[in-house]
């Protein structure tokens, strides 16, 4: 009995001991958190770099904490506000709590590299009222876009519409592959108030007064509106993907487009990379032109960013850190191998080199580049707005409710305006 | 060994008594479970009372500004309470005509075939413990496993429609009409709560002395008087038990059913804790004011109905 309870207790010592001993090694390094969710790959190709950047730099471990998406939408701002932030995140909601963010101005080697480079997006992430300093690095741009099943439209005899065809021809076009084919979804586009915000600037929906005020419901947002609305009568949309879920929830359609039960499919340019694993040479699929209105042939820009917080105790690591991924070989490897678009100017100008070995790469690829040519002013004004998804929430909530049939789309339009006013309201903005 | 554990336990109690009195040491005793208590229900309380009562988006308290009862006037805010449309809060509104129409069904249904399972099971038969943890089972999943699977099954290419079209029907849009989402979320709900209420009635059930079966028996009463007469007075105990716990947890119903329809289609089977949670946490403007004083008028609903179903018992009883 005497030995059983001293094999027990020297058993218990030595557990409680383990991880005293395990730790004892990562206490003489600084260790940094970074709140991360992926698309497709890119969580693997950073934490690739960022074993790079450990080796380098024997004093800094750098933790990678994959998360779901809804967890940096939902849990992370809760986090932030209550100063329980991670010494950095990877967020798409660029501006909203851009007054958490630390100001990496001091800790970073050559500012100047960073604002030559990073010119146009700088913006994004900063605080309100703040003009000079750099507050995140860019992960990845996007651009919102139609993705379409080839497949489908050679097998249906019907051709692809040009690069000017407008969201009715596509329509008309998608519709018919459809009916011959019987495949279930004509368009499906994500469920979500910033793709159909692209839509709705080419129809002339400017989402801002002429006194730069936000301003959401328009003769351009109620044309587009109207047809989504329109298109889940006829059946050119299915209430498969707006109709399952309710609230502001996000509901993608790529699962569906990867089964080809899609004949275009409206979401951007950070969906290639995960086509290209889960579509295989199932079919051929590739990006397209946005489609046109009368006013643009616009998308919208969006894009990741990884940011620093002020509550972090490590900001000279910090900088490091983000000098090192900024960097061009690093920054440029990282967009080749994750296949985004690139925020950097140099890197534009000269290209990336881009593991694109399949044409529908290749030609996505070019179609992004041409759509960002293409954004309408008014999208970039939008996504610069720190508050836009108080303009898209109720923009989806809405339309939703009008889709299912609770409300008209007059009561829908004059909701929104009330639940965007309520938000800002809520958020301050006089 | 046993006595020595004692003393090592002993001597901190004992040195404690000598310090406070015999006459204190009840709340020696008391005390770590309500500095659980408060910690974790009353302190959350006093802040949801401060949240309703405040406004902004900041989550630290002493950076909220007071504004009364502004938020609860807004919820409010209806010109006929009849018409959700006319409320200026129409989502809050619509969340909870869901939510009644959602209790009413589902706990009327979940304790008659509670209830019924309960009656059946209590009876000799075969394979009777097999069908006891059968019933039982589904309260041992988590929700979100409960919603996956039924979601499955649902969805417009799950197994119902997949059995539908193969023998000849149609698909139905389970998740995607209105009247369907919502009966197929008190099916589910009913589903995954069942067992907990069946083995609560059984229990009752098996109190019962049999010699009042006996003697029933022997006076030749029929069956369904002796249901009447003799099992449900002497289950009323239970099935109060199992009314109030069924109403407080259809109202708070969530976890399955944002997973299973995310309040869909539109905001049809958007219950009120959903709307609760989406004000509070889902937007990129946290309105936790608006959530907090919604959660409070919630909370004293249930407190109204649940005194009202014991007192009903209690003079039942009686």
């Amino acid at each position: 009995m005497k030995t059983f309870f001293r094999r027990t207790i020297m058993a218990g010592a030595a557990m409680l001991a383990l991880p005293l001993l395990a730790a004892a090694p990562a206490d003489a390094a600084t260790e940094l958190r970074i709140m991360w969710y992926s698309d497709a790959n890119e969580g693997d190709v950073m934490r690739d770099l960022l074993d790079r950047f450990e080796k380098a730099n024997p004093d800094i471990k750098v933790a990678l904490d994959r998360v779901p998406y809804k967890t940096i939408t939902d849990n992370l701002p809760a986090l932030v506000s209550s100063g329980q932030a991670p010494d950095m995140a990877r967020v798409t909601d660029l501006g909203g709590q851009s007054s958490y963010y630390l100001n990496l101005t001091p800790y970073l080697k050559d500012k100047a590299y960073w604002d030559v480079n990073f010119k146009d997006v700088l913006p994004w992430v900063r605080p309100p009222g703040e003009t000079d300093g750099v507050y995140g690095l860019m992960t990845q741009l996007t651009i919102t876009m139609p993705i379409v099943n080839e497949t489908l439209f050679q097998q249906a005899g019907i051709p692809l519409p040009g690069p000017t065809a407008t969201w009715d021809d596509w329509a008309k076009a998608a519709k018919a592959v459809a009916t011959k084919l019987n495949v279930p979804i004509p368009i499906a586009i994500d469920r979500s108030g910033h793709r159909i915000a692209g839509p709705a600037i080419s129809y002339g929906a400017k989402f801002f007064s002429p006194d730069g005020q936000p301003a959401l419901v328009d003769a351009g947002l109620k044309t587009m509106a109207t047809k989504i609305y329109g298109w889940h009568n006829d059946g050119v949309m299915s209430k498969a993907i707006w109709g399952s879920v309710g609230g502001a929830a996000y509901r993608g359609a790529n699962e569906e487009f990867s089964n080809g039960q899609v004949v275009l499919y409206m979401s951007g340019s950070w969906q290639f990379a995960q086509f290209v694993k889960t579509v295989g040479d199932g079919f051929d699929w590739h990006g397209v032109a946005n489609p046109c209105g009368p006013a643009s042939c616009s998308g919208m820009p969006g894009g990741a960013a990884l940011v620093a917080y002020k509550t972090s105790k490590h900001p000279a690591e910090i900088g490091k850190l983000m000098d090192y991924l900024a960097s061009e070989p690093v920054y440029s490897e990282f967009h080749a191998r994750t296949l985004f678009l690139t925020a950097h100017k140099g890197l534009m100008a000269k290209g990336i080199p881009y593991a694109a070995d399949k044409p529908q790469i290749k030609k996505s690829l070019d179609a992004a580049f041409a759509n960002v040519k293409a954004l309408s002013p008014v999208a970039y004004q939008l996504q610069g707005y720190r508050l836009n998804r108080v303009l898209f929430t109720p923009l989806t909530v809405r339309l939703n409710q009008a889709i299912s049939g609770e409300m008209t789309l007059d009561d829908a339009f004059a909701r929104m305006t009330q639940d965007m006013q309520d938000g800002l309201k809520a958020a301050g903005v006089k | 060994m046993r006595a020595a554990l004692a003393r090592l336990i002993d001597w901190p109690f004992e040195a404690l008594q000598r310090a406070l009195g015999a006459a204190r040491m009840p709340y020696v005793f008391v005390l770590p479970n309500l500095l659980v208590f408060g910690i974790f229900v009353v302190l959350p309380m006093l802040l949801n009372i401060w949240y309703a009562t405040t406004s902004g988006v900041e989550l630290m308290p002493e950076q909220r500004p007071f504004t009364g009862l502004a938020n609860f006037s807004e919820l409010l805010d209806c010109s006929n309470y009849l018409n959700v449309a006319s409320c200026r809060q129409d989502r809050f509104w619509r969340a909870v005509d869901n939510t009644l129409w959602f209790v009413a069904f589902q706990v009327v249904t979940m304790v008659a075939l509670s209830l019924i399972t309960a009656v059946v099971l209590n009876r000799k038969m075969p394979l009777r413990g097999f069908f006891r943890a059968v019933f039982f089972y589904p309260v041992l999943l988590s929700p979100v496993v409960v919603a996956l699977i039924w979601k499955w099954i649902l969805q417009p290419d799950g197994v119902l429609n997949a059995i539908l079209v193969a023998n000849g029907g149609q698909r139905l849009p389970f998740l995607l009409d209105s009247d369907w989402s919502f009966t197929w979320t008190v099916v589910v709900s009913v589903w995954a709560h069942m067992g907990f209420y069946v083995l609560i009635l059984l229990a009752g059930l098996q109190a019962i002395p049999p010699d009042l079966y006996e003697a029933a028996a022997m006076d030749g009463t029929p069956q369904w008087r002796v249901f009447w007469r003799i099992t449900m007075p002497l289950l009323m105990p239970n099935m109060a038990v199992v009314l109030v716990l069924g109403l407080i947890r259809a109202v708070q119903a969530f976890d399955e059913i944002y997973v299973l329809t995310g309040g869909g289609p539109g905001t049809a089977t958007q219950y009120i804790v959903q709307y609760i949670y989406e004000t509070a946490f889902a937007g990129q403007v946290h309105i936790m004011g608006l959530a907090a004083a919604a959660s409070m008028l919630v909370g004293g609903v249930l407190l109204v109905l649940t005194l009202l179903q014991l007192l009903a018992s209690a003079r039942a009883k009686q």
